[in-house]
């Protein structure tokens, strides 16, 4: 029996985390920076501009990848949060508080881009479109979930209320989505769909796929790295912490 | 044991009577805010009515959570209540119950006041009506969620509304939606459907979420 769980223990253990995190960065961070620099280059040189919307099409390289990482880190914050909270895993914990920031960082660039993309395409800064404004709402989850961790002086009870908001959180966004969309369709018909373009370009796909692997790595690499400074800090007291911190 | 906390409660209530008129006196007078600051026009009134309706009713039961946790927790009645119950369900759920038949339930018998003063028609009252019946619950429901999170913080009150007015949206989009589309003739099914649906969702899973949360609350 102990043989059989030992693996799992070691996998919820901060000093092995932190071990293997520390080597995995370096590489990480190498991949990143060279997907960063083919994606960029495809993006902005390689890339046609768009028949219709000219340069201004090139924002879709950080603003669909971001936008996509919002949503996929926040399911990854609650998966972790409800791993923390079930079976009272720190690690998953820390893992999950370490991810909001910048999943909240994500769901940012999306909006403040999209804004920006919006401006010479649509004409206007801001439309109460069905995407926007769910992807505003998430940013008002992210916001909710770091008030309410840093609410706490205990950040252990911190953790254990913030991850039943994620939880709470994650079954209400689909509801969210949904209701959003819905809401759109009646009000106002869809004018201007914003991926409604018959086909995209293969350079421009080329670009896209490769954004979105690198911000998703970049992200990654963000989250280990404050992962890491949660450990470091939490687990300041105990002795392989201040070994590490010494050498 | 479910009635008697439930009677409990309910007197609870009744005793502090501010916990029933505030949040009512909130409701109009936010209401009333409107024409005043927009336009007293009628036409737009009717347009903008239902969102108006519901918004203040979504703020009015936000500010009556409070009376759900609050002084049972600073007192120390929480604990025994958890203790003594021997169910943390059947105490939330006794919460639950009464704080909407305290707060919810008033928001409905004076909201054909507001509509029609809103010039709303008859139609849309009724609808009015069956979206706050079946919306107001779910806004407890949730709402007891984030107040069992934010009982033991000093600073709960703003960041109760961080938490819980992003999961209020879905209720508020129906809600407001069903009377739109009843002051113009629209069969309003749908709406009334979707809120019957969240009443049943968050009934069957939020209570769950409400005792982990006040669980954590009280260590």
């Amino acid at each position: 029996m102990k043989n059989k769980w030992q693996w799992f223990h070691r996998l919820s253990s901060p000093k092995w985390f932190y071990e293997i995190s520390g080597e995995w960065l370096p590489w990480i961070w190498t991949i990143t920076i060279l997907l960063f620099a083919f994606g960029l280059y495809q993006g902005l040189y390689v890339s046609p501009p768009d028949y219709q919307q000219g340069n201004s099409v090139r924002i879709m390289y950080i603003h669909v990848p971001t936008a996509f990482a919002s949503l996929f880190f926040y399911v990854v914050m609650a998966v972790a949060a409800a791993i923390g909270y079930i079976w009272r895993i720190k690690l998953a914990h820390m893992a999950a508080i370490s991810i909001a920031p910048i999943g909240a960082a994500m769901t940012f660039i999306a909006l403040f881009t999209g804004s920006f993309w919006g401006r010479p395409t649509w004409g206007t800064w801001w439309i109460w479109d069905a995407r926007i404004t769910s992807e505003l709402i998430l940013l008002f989850l992210y916001i909710g979930y770091i008030a309410l961790h840093d609410a706490y002086e205990d950040r252990e009870v911190g953790d254990r209320a913030a991850g039943i908001l994620a939880m709470v959180g994650v079954v209400n966004i689909p509801i969210i989505h949904y209701s959003v969309y819905w809401w759109n369709t009646l009000h106002q018909g869809a004018t201007i769909s914003k991926f409604g373009k018959p086909s995209i370009d293969e350079q421009m796909l080329v670009a896209l796929l490769v954004m979105i692997v690198a911000i998703m790595l970049f992200a990654t690499a963000a989250v280990l790295m404050r992962t890491r400074i949660e450990i470091i800090d939490r687990e300041s007291h105990k002795k392989w912490v201040k070994e590490v911190l010494e050498s | 044991m479910l009635l008697f906390l439930l009677k409990r409660e309910l007197l609870r209530h009744w005793r502090g009577k501010q916990d029933l008129i505030n949040p009512l006196v909130f409701f109009v007078i936010t209401v009333s805010l409107f024409p005043l600051a927009v336009t007293p026009e009628g036409n737009l009134l009717i347009q903008m009515g239902p969102g108006i309706i519901w918004v203040a009713a979504l703020l009015a039961t936000m500010l009556s959570l409070e009376s759900i946790y609050r002084d049972d927790y600073f007192d120390g009645t929480l604990e025994l209540l958890m203790l003594q119950s021997g169910s943390a369900y059947q105490m939330v759920m006794a919460k639950v119950i009464s704080h909407w038949i305290s707060s919810g339930l008033p928001l409905i018998i004076i909201s054909p006041l507001l509509a029609m003063m809103m010039h709303l028609n008859a139609a849309s009252i009724w609808s009015l009506v069956l979206t706050l019946l079946l919306g107001t619950p779910v806004l407890s429901l949730l709402g007891a969620v984030g107040m069992g999170l934010t009982v033991s913080l000093k600073q709960g009150g703003v960041l109760l509304s961080l938490l819980v007015l992003p999961l209020y949206i879905p209720i508020l989009i129906f809600g407001s939606n069903a009377i739109t589309a009843a002051s113009m003739g629209f069969n309003y099914v749908t709406q009334l459907s979707a809120l019957a649906a969240f009443l049943v969702g968050s009934f069957s899973i939020m209570p769950l979420a409400a005792v982990a949360a006040i669980k954590v609350s009280i260590k």
